[in-house]
C-alpha cells in the first residue's frame, strides 16, 4: 500500500500506521455490523413468536422487515428496542450483548406506530425529552431541537401541542424526537400506516433522504411491499416468526426463494411443469402447462422433477395468433416458449393494462402490457386467440411445493 | 311508542320532582332563613337582616374555618398518598384481578359510615384491637392513647373517604396509554422519571378530582371528629350542627350552610375549569 493513499478522502495512512478495522470494512464496501441477532427465539406463553432468527444489520443500512400481520416483524423490532426479551439466542448492538439492557440504556430509538407523542407537552418538550433525560445542557438542547425540527421541516412549531398538529406533522415530530438523540439505530414501526397515500409517498422519500443525510441505520417494519422496496437497501421477508429471505429489493423481486416470497412481493403467475431434459449447465427443457419450453435455472434440477415456473405479469410476451402466422420475426421470439390461450378480460390501469389469458390447460394468467404509442385502441380484446411466451431468462424455477 | 315515551317522561319527571322536593325547596328555605332574624318562641321572625352573615366574619368562626380547611387538606393529602399507590397497583393488575380489587374498595360503602366510625372506636380505644395487637407483639408496654387524638380523626377521615380518591385515580391511570411509557423508556427515562414526567402529569385530572371528592366532604364530616376526636376542636361541620340542634339558632346555621355551599361550589367550578383545560390537552 502506498504511503498517503486515501480512501474516499477519509483515511490517509502514514507509513507504518496500522489501519483501523473499519478501514478494511470500508474498502471492502462493507460496513461493520451494528445489530447482530444470533439464533434468537421468542415465546409468548408457549406460543412461538420468533424462531431461530439470525440477522446482521450493517452500519448505515436501511433495512426493512416485511411480512403480513402476525409474522413476528414487530416483535423482532421490539426485541431490538428492548421492550421484549429473547427467550433464547443473543442480541448484540455495536458488538455489545444487550439482552439484559432495558430500553433506556440502548443507543436505539423508536418511531412508534401511533407516534406515542406526549400529549401534555409541546412539540419542543417532546423533542427535547430524550436530551433532558441524558442531562444535556440547556443551550445544547435548544440547538439540537431546533436542528431536528428543521430537518423534519417543522421549524416554528415548537410551542404547538401534538393535538394541534395534522397526522403528517405528528409523524414528523415523532421522527425528530427519535433522531435528535443521534441513536446508532432508528427503529420505525409501520410509521406511515396512518397516512393517506399521497402523504405516505412523500414521507417515504423524505425518510430515505433523512437516512442518507444522517447516516443512521434505519430498521423499518412494514407490511407494504412497495414501501419496503422503495426505501430499503435490504429487505427481510418474514412469515410465521421465521425469515424466508433476506436480499436487496431486486433480488427479492426477481429471485424469490419460494412461492411465499414470490406471492407476497407483487403479483405473480405460477405455472406448473415437469423437467424433461437437461441441455446445459443451467438450461433445461420442460413441459409447462402442456407445452414444451426451454428454461434457465441455476438450481440443481433432476429429470422428472415437478416444478413451479414463476413469472411476473410484465415478464410475458403476448401476441395474437393471427399476427404470429403472418410474421416470421415475431414467431422467432417465441422459440423457447409458446403457450396457447384465449383472452378473457382486460383491466385498464392508465399507463398499462392487464390482460387475463386462459391457457389451453385451463390455468389463468395475468399479463401486463404497455400501451402501443401508435395505436389508440387496446391491442387485445376478449375472445382473441393469443400466443404467450416470456422474455428469455426472466423466469424463476422453483421445486414444486405441496 | 306512545306508551314508552310517556313512561320515559314519567321517569324523568319523577326525578325532577324528587330533586325539587328534596333538594331545591329545602335549600331555598335555608337560603331564606339565613336572611331572617331569630324569633322568640318561633324558629325565625320575619325581620330581614344580613347580620347572620356578618356574624360569620368573627375571628372565632374564621379560625374554625381555617381549622376545618387544614384538617380537610391534610385528610385529602393522606388519601392521595395512600390512594395513589393502591390505584396504581389496581390499574396495573391483571384483568381478572381488577374487578375483585375494586369490589374490596366498594364493600365498606355497603355499611353506614356512622356505624363504621363506631367500629373504628372499637379498634382504637385503649383496650381495642390495635392496642391489643401491639401489646401482644411486644412493640409497646402500655396501651397507646389513640382515641381522641388528631390521628384518630385522620384515620377516620381517610378510612371513610379513601374510595373517593381511589376511583378517580384508577380511572385516570387506566386511561394512560402504556405506549407513552414505552416511548419514555425508549428516550432514556427510567421507571421513576417516567412516573414523574409522564404518569403524574397525565393523571392530574384524576388527582384533582380525587382531592376534591375527599376535601369537600371532609369539611363537613362533623361526626367523625365528634366521635373519634372527642369534639375538642370546633369544626365548620360541628358549628353548623350546633347552631341548629344545640342553640336552635336557625338563621346563623343557615347562613353558615349557605356560605359553605357557595365556597364548595366555587371550588367545584375551579375544578371544572381546570379539568376542562387539562382534558383538552389530554385528548389526542
Amino acid at each position: 500500500m502506498l504511503p498517503g493513499w486515501t480512501v474516499a478522502g477519509k483515511y490517509r495512512l502514514k507509513s507504518g500506521e496500522v489501519p483501523a478495522k473499519s478501514f478494511f470494512w470500508e474498502i471492502c464496501g462493507l460496513n461493520k455490523a451494528v445489530v447482530e441477532l444470533n439464533r434468537v427465539c421468542k415465546d409468548y406463553g408457549g406460543q412461538r413468536a420468533l424462531s431461530d432468527i439470525s440477522l446482521t444489520v450493517a452500519d448505515g443500512e436501511f433495512l426493512s422487515l416485511l411480512g403480513p400481520s402476525g409474522c413476528g416483524k414487530t416483535t423482532l423490532l421490539r426485541l431490538i428496542g428492548g421492550f421484549e426479551d429473547c427467550t433464547r439466542g443473543s442480541l448484540l448492538i455495536d458488538g455489545q450483548a444487550v439482552d439484559q439492557s432495558p430500553p433506556e440504556k440502548r443507543a436505539v430509538n423508536t418511531v412508534f406506530q401511533n407516534y406515542a407523542l406526549f400529549p401534555h407537552m409541546t412539540v419542543f418538550d417532546n423533542v427535547a425529552f430524550g436530551l433532558r433525560m441524558a442531562k444535556k445542557p440547556a443551550a445544547e438542547i435548544d440547538q439540537a431541537v431546533a436542528q431536528a425540527l428543521e430537518l423534519v421541516q417543522l421549524a416554528g412549531m415548537e410551542r404547538r401541542r401534538p393535538t394541534e398538529l395534522s397526522g403528517g406533522q405528528q409523524q414528523r415530530v415523532a421522527i425528530a424526537r427519535a433522531i435528535v438523540n443521534k441513536p446508532r439505530v432508528l427503529l420505525l414501526d409501520e410509521p406511515m400506516s396512518a397516512l393517506d397515500h399521497r402523504l405516505r409517498k412523500q414521507m417515504q422519500k423524505e425518510l430515505k433522504q433523512l437516512q442518507r443525510t444522517l447516516g443512521i441505520t434505519f430498521i423499518l417494519v412494514t407490511h407494504d411491499q412497495d414501501e419496503a422496496f422503495a426505501m430499503s437497501d435490504r429487505v427481510v421477508v418474514m412469515q410465521h416468526g421465521q425469515i424466508e429471505q433476506i436480499g436487496t429489493p431486486m433480488e427479492i423481486y426477481e429471485e424469490p426463494v419460494n412461492l411465499y416470497v414470490a406471492r407476497f412481493v407483487g403479483d405473480i403467475n405460477v405455472l406448473d411443469g415437469v423437467i424433461r431434459e437437461q441441455t446445459g449447465p443451467s438450461t433445461f427443457k420442460a413441459l409447462v402447462e402442456g407445452a414444451a419450453v426451454s428454461l434457465k435455472s441455476m438450481r440443481p434440477l433432476s429429470l422428472g422433477q415437478p416444478i413451479h415456473l414463476l413469472l411476473r405479469p410484465e415478464d410475458f410476451r403476448l401476441e395474437l395468433e393471427q399476427d404470429m402466422a403472418e410474421s416470421q420475426d415475431l414467431s422467432a421470439k417465441f422459440q423457447q416458449a409458446r403457450l396457447k390461450g384465449t383472452v378473457r378480460r382486460i383491466f385498464y390501469h392508465g399507463a398499462t393494462y392487464d390482460v387475463e389469458v386462459a391457457l389451453e390447460s385451463g390455468t389463468r394468467v395475468q399479463v401486463t402490457e404497455f400501451f402501443d404509442d401508435d395505436s389508440e385502441n387496446l391491442y387485445f380484446k376478449p375472445g382473441d386467440s393469443v400466443a404467450l411466451g416470456w422474455h428469455e431468462g426472466w423466469e424463476v424455477v422453483l421445486p414444486h411445493e405441496k | 311508542m306512545k306508551n314508552s315515551s310517556s313512561f320515559r317522561r314519567l321517569l324523568i319527571g319523577s326525578t325532577y320532582f324528587w330533586m325539587a322536593g328534596l333538594a331545591l325547596v329545602p335549600y331555598l328555605i335555608l337560603l331564606g332563613a339565613s336572611f331572617l332574624e331569630r324569633g322568640e318562641g318561633t324558629l325565625v321572625s320575619s325581620h330581614v337582616t344580613s347580620a347572620n352573615y356578618l356574624h360569620l366574619l368573627s375571628p372565632t368562626v374564621f379560625s374554625m374555618a381555617l381549622d376545618s380547611i387544614g384538617l380537610a387538606s391534610v385528610a385529602a393529602l393522606l388519601c392521595l398518598l395512600a390512594g395513589y399507590p393502591f390505584a396504581y397497583v389496581l390499574a396495573q393488575s391483571s384483568a381478572k384481578l381488577q374487578p375483585l380489587l375494586l369490589l374490596l374498595v366498594m364493600i365498606p360503602f355497603w355499611t353506614n359510615s356512622l356505624i363504621r366510625t363506631y367500629a373504628l372506636v372499637m379498634m382504637l380505644k385503649a383496650d381495642g384491637v390495635v392496642n391489643a395487637l401491639l401489646l401482644a407483639a411486644g412493640l409497646i408496654d402500655a396501651p397507646l392513647q389513640l382515641m381522641y387524638t388528631p390521628m384518630a380523626v385522620f384515620i377516620g377521615l381517610v378510612y371513610t373517604l379513601l374510595p373517593f380518591m381511589i376511583l378517580p385515580l384508577y380511572a385516570a391511570l387506566k386511561a394512560v396509554d402504556p405506549r407513552l411509557l414505552e416511548a419514555g423508556r425508549d428516550l432514556g427515562a427510567g421507571r421513576v422519571q417516567n412516573f414523574i414526567k409522564i404518569t403524574v402529569p397525565l393523571t392530574m385530572p384524576g388527582i384533582i378530582a380525587g382531592t376534591m371528592l375527599v376535601f369537600l366532604p371532609a369539611l363537613g364530616m362533623f361526626y367523625i371528629s365528634d366521635i373519634l376526636g372527642g369534639a375538642r376542636s370546633m369544626l365548620l361541620g360541628n358549628y353548623i350542627r350546633d347552631q341548629f340542634l344545640v342553640f336552635r339558632d336557625i338563621p346563623t346555621g343557615s347562613a353558615a350552610s349557605v356560605t359553605m355551599t357557595l365556597a364548595m361550589g366555587f371550588l367545584l367550578l375551579l375544578y371544572h375549569l381546570a379539568s376542562r383545560r387539562l382534558g383538552k390537552e389530554m385528548l389526542q
